[in-house]
């Protein structure tokens, strides 16, 4: 065989290689992000707590000092309460966190996002929010008793306009 | 007296035939590969032309992709899946093309920077180009990622995810931008219009950071050797037709696919992140980043003294303005005043110190009258008139072959001998044609010089002039009435030792056959302009 088959052969063989280097690890190998018999349980939230206070009813006096944009009748707290998010599942605490609200003067929504790899099948799933710091306990409360199969996703969400929390 | 002189230590660079153990390492599998490819098309000796030519067959499949893509949720899916299916020919095959470019794009930059790397090229004068370039690495990892949303599959559900909450980490991003991937209905059509958008701002910014990254050098070879660019067109369309990238199922935020074909070029911090956490891979990556970015600092080299211009000895001619790889020497105004005239001036900053414009300077020629050769641009550690000194005391003493030799080329150390001088000059390209011409008048039977393979320039060019200016092809030239049969150019890489003395020996020989010089050809120097 002649010199410059055999060149052409060993360009074309590293050719290959860069190839195969390249095509293989564009897909492979494959990245196992659950087991499985996992199913992926997620809270992900964002809400605005209460106000940390109770408004109050300005005086005639007040309001006439105000200018007059700004005359609304009651004065409330700018501050807004954590959300505080109690997940139970299977009567096991997976979670119990509190949330601080957005913004330098903690007056902005507070959200919250975590995942937890479960083993898929059947799960009671108990969830508490507390979004009002006046409030001792929780003030919505939600519990479902859930199917999952390997790889699907149960979110815990709130949604004020959907009656609080939510599972699905 | 001196028969050999070289000043490697003042150059901060490794003597002839001292390497680093990496460097050894790539310049051996460089020399494996130039047998291969031969060393014009040697795609290790062009990584950065085949970044280039790969980044140009990404945007330009992009650009296909882009006419068919549309930009909505509903939509984004189902047209690239109509491109692959219906289309498989064209659609398909730049889809594929598109991915695998970008892959090849991602390898041969880190490939270039190992290189590099490995051969020391990231201090001295060399640190803009190497600090320019790190920020590549993160918009070319940005422009690759976002890439995987706009397919709208599963595997883009994923990345969406996995980005963001791997985002979420830094201070100023918050958990609520998960919510875009994993509520249904939170994303919307704008957010896919910004998603193309970032998918074409950020490659520009790329561009705009590769251009920069070429700035402070001249002649930047940003297409790789013919051969070589249909060689990898082909070998990406071939990679393309047998492995097509193909999409997974449509995005679904009720479903975590088990197992994903990741692609780990690009997504490798993603599965690092699942197995430590986000703030682990952050300060691992943005720590790699600095390092790389602060290397020139931390190793740190000498830097020998940049090259001087005499004013009163440049008369503008340009030259070495012309032959400096780095873009060091500049042309101004003169001080004398006179309108048009022009003179060299070095940025030190960038200054390689290789002597490539002393020895493209035309008052570099020795035969200047003079007790002191003082050219129009020189180099403080060599120059020219100590260089011209040295050949005429190894003349004086009965040397009758004279070697010019780089120093990061072949040792020439060891040729001298009883009958021979040799010189190590930082770049072959420091020394002038006329001192060829000079030492065959003066008595020498013989000159060699021992220029590095072309390929394999320390300084880029400086191989490619020396024997441009030798072969009569670029000033300042040898003059034709210098016989040639006396004057042998040969190429000895480090490695190449004992091929450079078996050339001396052939060389020795051949000028054995042809004789003592001719007589009467003796040296005159001339007072020049500004001597005179």
């Amino acid at each position: 065989m002649s010199a410059s088959v055999l060149k052409y052969a060993g360009q074309g063989l590293a050719y290959a290689a860069f190839a195969a280097f390249v095509g293989y690890f564009a897909t492979h190998p494959l990245y196992h992000h659950l087991g499985p018999d996992e199913a992926l349980l997620r809270l992900s939230f964002k809400h605005p707590g209460q106000p940390v206070g109770e408004c109050r009813q300005r005086t005639a006096e007040e309001l006439a000092k105000l200018p007059p944009q700004l005359r609304t009748p009651l004065d409330c707290p700018r501050e807004r309460s954590p959300v505080r998010v109690r997940v139970e599942l299977d009567g096991r605490v997976v979670y119990d966190e509190a949330f601080p609200p957005a913004g330098l003067r903690r007056d902005g929504a507070a959200s919250g996002y975590r995942r937890l790899p479960i083993a898929a099948g059947r799960h009671d799933l108990k969830v508490a929010f507390n979004d009002d710091v006046r409030v001792s306990g929780f003030t919505h409360e939600r519990a479902a008793t859930v199917t999952v199969a390997p790889g699907q996703v149960i979110l815990i969400d709130f949604s004020p306009e959907r009656g609080g929390v939510v599972i699905r | 007296m001196e028969a050999w002189i070289s000043i490697p230590a003042a150059l901060g660079a490794p003597a002839a035939g001292e390497t680093a153990a990496p460097a050894r390492a790539v310049r051996a599998l460089e020399r494996a590969f130039d047998r291969l490819f031969g060393a014009a098309a040697n795609p290790l000796r062009q990584l950065g032309a085949l970044a280039f030519w790969f980044f140009w067959l990404v945007a330009a499949s992009g650009i296909y992709l882009y006419v068919f893509f549309d930009t909505s949720v509903a939509g984004a899916y189902e047209s690239v899946e109509r491109l692959t299916r219906e289309q498989w020919y064209a659609g398909g095959l730049m889809r594929s093309l598109h991915r695998y470019a970008a892959d090849a794009f991602l390898v041969v930059t880190v490939l270039h920077l190992a290189r590099e790397l490995a051969l020391g090229r990231f201090k001295g004068f060399r640190w803009f180009s190497w600090v320019s370039g790190v920020p590549t690495l993160v918009l070319i990892l940005a422009a690759g990622i976002v890439g995987y949303w706009l397919v709208w599959d599963q595997l883009a559900q994923f990345v969406g995810i996995a980005v963001t909450e791997w985002a979420a980490a830094l201070p100023g991003f918050g958990p609520e931008m998960v919510r875009n991937f994993i509520v249904e209905g939170a994303i919307s059509d704008r957010f896919f219009s910004l998603l193309v958008f970032v998918h074409i701002a950020v490659p520009l910014f790329l561009l705009a950071a590769m251009w920069l990254h070429l700035q402070r050098i001249t002649r930047a070879r940003t297409w790789p050797q013919r051969g070589l660019l249909w060689g990898s067109l082909a070998m990406l369309v071939a990679l393309s037709l047998a492995r097509p990238a193909v999409s997974l199922a449509p995005a679904d935020p009720a479903l975590a696919p088990a197992a994903l074909p990741l692609d780990w070029f690009y997504l490798f911090a993603l599965p690092a992140m699942y197995a430590s956490s986000p703030a682990l891979v952050w300060l691992a990556l943005g720590g790699a980043l600095v390092a790389l970015g602060v290397l020139p600092w931390i190793v740190r080299a000498p830097r020998p003294p940049a090259a001087r211009v005499s004013a009163a000895n440049c008369n503008g001619c340009a030259r070495c303005f012309a032959d400096c790889p780095y873009a060091a020497v500049v042309m101004r105004e003169h001080p004398d005043g006179r309108p048009g005239k022009r003179m060299a001036v070095v940025l030190d900053d960038l200054c390689a110190a290789c002597g490539i414009c002393a020895g493209a300077c035309p008052s570099s020629t020795p035969f200047r009258s003079g007790e002191r050769l003082v050219t129009g641009i020189d180099m403080p550690q060599l120059p020219i008139d100590r260089l011209r000194a040295a050949l005429e005391r190894a003349l004086a003493t009965g040397k009758r072959l004279i070697v010019f030799a780089c120093d990061h080329g072949a040792n020439a150390r060891a040729l001298a001998s009883a009958d021979l001088a040799a010189f190590g000059v930082p770049c072959v390209a420091q020394v002038p044609p006329s001192f060829v011409d000079y030492a065959l008048r003066a008595g020498a039977a013989g000159v060699l010089v021992a220029r590095c393979p072309e390929h394999d320039c320390e300084f880029r060019l400086g191989s490619r002039w020396a024997a441009e200016r030798f072969a009569g092809r670029r000033e300042p030239h040898l003059r034709a009435s210098v016989p040639r049969a006396r004057l042998r150019v040969v190429e000895a890489a480090r490695e190449d030792a004992g091929a450079l003395a078996a050339s001396v020996e052939a060389f020795r020989a051949e000028l054995a056959r042809l004789g003592p010089p001719p007589a009467g050809r003796r040296v005159k120097r001339v007072a020049t302009e500004q001597e005179s």
